[in-house]
C-alpha cells in the first residue's frame, strides 16, 4: 500500500496538478458563494474543461471544487438569507440571524472550521472504508452489480423526491435517454431515427450541461423577484472565539462528521440531506433545544460539518461498485467511463495510485478550504456585488462551448438546449432531477448486467438469487419496491373495512 | 411553468405507448437469445405507462382545483416573457449560425444582446461582451484545442 500512496503523492504534488487545483479551488468557491448556482452547476461547468486532462488532476479537480462550493454556500446564507447551493439550506436562518445579530464572522468562521473538518472526517472514512470494500466487491459478478445498480438507483428515488411516482418517472426518462444510439446489447441503433448524429446516443456532458445549468439559467430569467442588496460593513476577526466553540461543541462534531458520511454512503442522498438531518438531531439532543433558531451556533457547527463529511461518504459507493451516491458522483463515474477508468473494485487493483491520488486530492481540499475560504469570506461582499445580467449570459456561453467541446458539433448544444428545457419543466412539477442524471450514466451497465446474467443462466431468472450476497440484495431491492407498495394496499384495505 | 398531473400523465402515456411500439416492431430479435435489444425498452415504456397511468388518475382526482396549466408569475410580464424567448433565440442563433459566421462573431452578439437585454448598460455590456468571448475563445481554443470555428474571421485567424 505504501508504494501507491508513495506513488499517488507523486501524482498529486505536481505543479500542474497543484495549479489546477487551486483554480478548481478558486472556481468552487465563486461559484458556490453567488447564490443560484449550485455545486452540481459548478461540477456540470467544469466537466468539459476536466475532459482535457489525464485522469488525477481531472477527479482532483472535481473533488476540490465540490467540497469548496458546498462550504461557500454558506456565505450568502449568512449575509443574505439565500443558500449559496441547496446543502446550506437547512440552516440559513440560523446563520442569518446570527448576522443580524452582528455576529456574522461567528457564523461564517465557525461555519468554515466546522467544513474543513467534516470533510477530513469524510476524507478519512472515504480512504480507510473504499479499499476494504472494494476487496470484498471482487467477488462480485454481473448479478451482484445488477442487484447493486437497481437498489442504487431505488434509494436515488425514495430519497429524492416526496413523490415516489415522479421520482420513477424521472429514473425511467434517464434510463429511457442512455438507450438511445448504438445499443450495448448486439449494437443496434435504437431511436435514432436515421441521424448519425444520434447513433453515438445522448452525449453525457451536454445532457449534464442542459440539466443543471441551462434550466438554470431559465430560472433566472423567469425569476420576477428584485434583486437583494447587501449592507457594507467590514468583518472582524473570524475566528475569535472558535476554539471555544469546538470544544464546547466536539461531541456535535464528531456525531454530525459520522451522520454526513453515512448518509453520503447511502446512494441517491448527499449534502443537503446530511445537512437536514443532522441540524435535526442537533435540535433533538442538544441541552437548550429553545435557543434554535434564534442564531445559535450549535445548529450550525453540526449542519455544517454533515454537509461537507458527505461529501467523502458519496464517494464510496462511486468508487467501490460504480454506483453513485449523489447527482454529482454521478457525473465522476460519467468522466471516469469516459477516461476510460471503468468505476468498480477492479480499479483499486488495475491502478490503486489513481485511487489513492483521490484520497490525497480530499485531504488536501479540505486542508485547503482554510485559507482560501477564508480569503473567500473577505471577497465576499464583492463576489456578491457580482451582476447577474452579465453573470448569466457569460454562463450561458460557457455552457455552449462545453457542450460543443465534447464532439467538436453544435449538435451537443442542440442536446443541451432539449434536456434544459425538459429539466426547468420537471423541477417546476416537482420531478427530480438527480434520478434522471443516475439513470443515464447508470443506463447501460443496468442492461449490459443484466443480459450478460441472463445469458450466464440460460434465460433463469432464479440465478439472480443463487449466489449468497446476489440473493440478500436481490430480495433486500424486492422488499424496498414491494413493501410500501403492500403497506399501502393494507392500510387501503383497512380503511375500506372501517 | 406548472401542469396539472393528469396533462402529464397523457404526455407520460403517448410517449411510453410509442417507445414500446417502437421496440416491439422495429427492433431486430437475436436468434438464439430471448432478451435483444428491444427488451430493457419495453420494460422502460411498460414502467413509464404505469406511471402515468397513476399520475392521469391523481391529476383527474384533483381537476377541480389545480388547473390544467398554470405559468409562472413571469408570464404576466412582457418583460421577463422576452428574456425567456430571448435565451431560446440566442441557442438556436448559436446552432444555426456558428459554422458559417464563426464563434466570435456570434458569441460577441449573443453577449452583448443578452447582457443589454437583462439590465447592463449598452457600452458596458459591448465591452465586457468582447472581453469574456474572447477569454472563452483563448482557453478552449488555445488552451483545451477545441476547434471552434473561424467563421467569416477566417482571415484573421491567430
Amino acid at each position: 500500500m505504501i508504494e501507491h500512496v508513495i506513488h499517488a503523492l507523486g501524482l498529486i504534488f505536481q505543479v500542474h496538478v497543484l495549479a489546477v487545483i487551486v483554480m478548481a479551488a478558486a472556481f468552487g468557491l465563486f461559484v458556490g458563494s453567488v447564490p443560484g448556482l449550485t455545486a452540481t452547476m459548478a461540477t456540470a461547468l467544469l466537466v468539459p474543461v476536466t475532459f482535457f486532462m489525464d485522469p488525477v488532476p481531472s477527479i482532483a479537480a472535481i473533488a476540490t471544487c465540490v467540497a469548496m462550493a458546498i462550504f461557500a454556500g454558506d456565505i450568502p446564507g449568512a449575509l443574505l438569507r439565500i443558500p449559496g447551493t441547496p446543502a446550506s439550506a437547512a440552516y440559513v436562518d440560523e446563520a442569518f440571524t446570527l448576522t443580524r445579530k452582528g455576529q456574522a464572522e461567528r457564523a461564517l468562521g465557525t461555519g468554515l472550521i466546522c467544513s474543513s473538518i467534516g470533510g477530513l472526517f469524510g476524507a478519512v472514512v472515504l480512504s480507510t472504508s473504499a479499499p476494504k470494500l472494494a476487496d470484498f466487491a471482487l467477488n462480485f459478478s454481473t448479478f451482484e452489480f445488477f442487484w447493486l445498480a437497481c437498489l442504487g438507483l431505488t434509494c436515488a428515488v425514495v430519497i429524492s423526491s416526496n413523490a415516489p411516482v415522479k421520482g420513477i418517472v424521472s429514473l425511467f426518462l434517464g434510463l429511457f435517454i442512455s438507450t438511445i444510439g448504438l445499443g450495448v446489447v448486439a449494437g443496434f441503433p435504437r431511436y435514432t431515427f436515421g441521424s448519425t448524429e444520434l447513433m453515438g446516443g445522448v452525449s453525457f456532458i451536454p445532457a449534464m450541461i442542459g440539466m443543471f445549468a441551462v434550466s438554470e439559467i431559465l430560472r433566472f430569467v423567469t425569476d420576477t423577484k428584485p434583486p437583494q442588496h447587501i449592507e457594507q460593513r467590514r468583518f472582524g476577526n473570524l475566528f475569535s472565539g472558535i476554539g471555544q466553540t469546538l470544544s464546547r461543541y466536539k461531541v456535535n462534531l464528531a456525531r454530525s462528521s459520522v451522520i454526513g458520511t453515512v448518509i453520503g454512503i447511502l446512494p441517491g442522498a448527499g449534502s443537503d440531506i446530511a445537512a437536514w438531518v443532522a441540524y435535526a438531531v442537533s435540535k433533538r439532543f442538544s441541552k437548550e433545544p429553545e435557543k434554535f433558531g434564534t442564531g445559535h451556533v450549535e445548529g450550525l457547527v453540526d449542519a455544517s460539518s454533515a454537509n461537507n463529511s458527505a461529501l467523502g461518504g458519496t464517494w464510496v459507493p462511486a468508487m467501490v461498485f460504480g454506483i453513485p451516491g449523489d447527482s454529482i458522483t454521478a457525473i465522476v463515474i460519467g468522466v471516469l467511463y469516459m477516461k476510460g477508468m471503468n468505476p468498480g473494485p477492479t480499479v483499486f487493483i488495475n491502478a490503486p495510485e489513481l485511487i489513492y491520488a483521490v484520497f490525497i486530492a480530499f485531504f488536501l481540499a479540505n486542508i485547503l478550504m482554510v485559507p482560501l475560504g477564508f480569503m473567500t469570506i473577505r471577497l465576499s461582499r464583492q463576489i456578491l456585488r457580482v451582476p447577474k445580467q452579465i453573470l448569466m449570459p457569460v454562463i450561458l456561453m460557457f455552457c455552449i462551448v462545453g457542450a460543443f467541446a465534447i464532439n467538436n458539433t453544435v449538435f451537443g448544444v442542440s442536446i443541451m438546449l432539449v434536456l434544459g428545457v425538459i429539466a426547468y419543466i420537471m423541477e417546476e412539477n416537482g420531478f427530480p432531477i438527480a434520478p434522471t442524471i443516475l439513470g443515464i450514466v447508470l443506463g447501460p451497465m443496468l442492461e449490459q448486467n443484466f443480459v450478460t446474467s441472463m445469458i450466464k443462466s440460460n434465460g433463469s431468472f432464479l440465478a439472480f438469487f443463487e449466489r449468497p450476497i446476489a440473493g440478500v440484495l436481490g430480495v433486500a431491492t424486492l422488499l424496498v419496491w414491494f413493501v410500501p407498495l403492500i403497506t399501502f394496499l393494507y392500510r387501503k384495505r383497512k380503511q375500506a373495512q372501517a | 411553468m406548472r401542469f396539472n398531473d393528469a396533462v402529464l400523465g397523457l404526455v407520460l402515456l403517448v410517449f411510453s405507448t410509442a417507445i414500446t411500439v417502437i421496440a416491439q416492431t422495429s427492433f431486430p430479435e437475436l436468434p438464439g437469445q430471448q432478451f435483444g435489444p428491444a427488451f430493457f425498452p419495453t420494460i422502460i415504456g411498460v414502467v413509464l405507462f404505469g406511471c402515468g397511468v397513476v399520475l392521469t388518475v391523481q391529476g383527474i382526482a384533483k381537476w377541480k382545483t389545480v388547473p390544467l396549466i398554470r405559468l409562472g408569475e413571469w408570464a404576466q410580464m412582457p418583460r421577463h416573457i422576452g428574456n425567456v424567448v430571448l435565451v431560446f433565440v440566442a441557442l438556436i442563433v448559436y446552432i444555426l449560425f456558428t459554422d458559417t459566421v464563426g464563434f466570435i462573431p456570434v458569441s460577441f452578439l449573443i453577449l452583448a444582446v443578452m447582457m443589454n437585454r437583462f439590465g447592463a448598460r449598452p457600452w458596458t455590456s459591448v465591452g465586457i461582451a468582447l472581453l469574456a468571448t474572447l477569454v472563452i475563445h483563448t482557453a478552449f481554443y488555445k488552451f483545451l484545442l477545441v476547434p471552434l470555428p473561424w467563421g467569416i474571421l477566417e482571415p484573421l485567424e491567430w
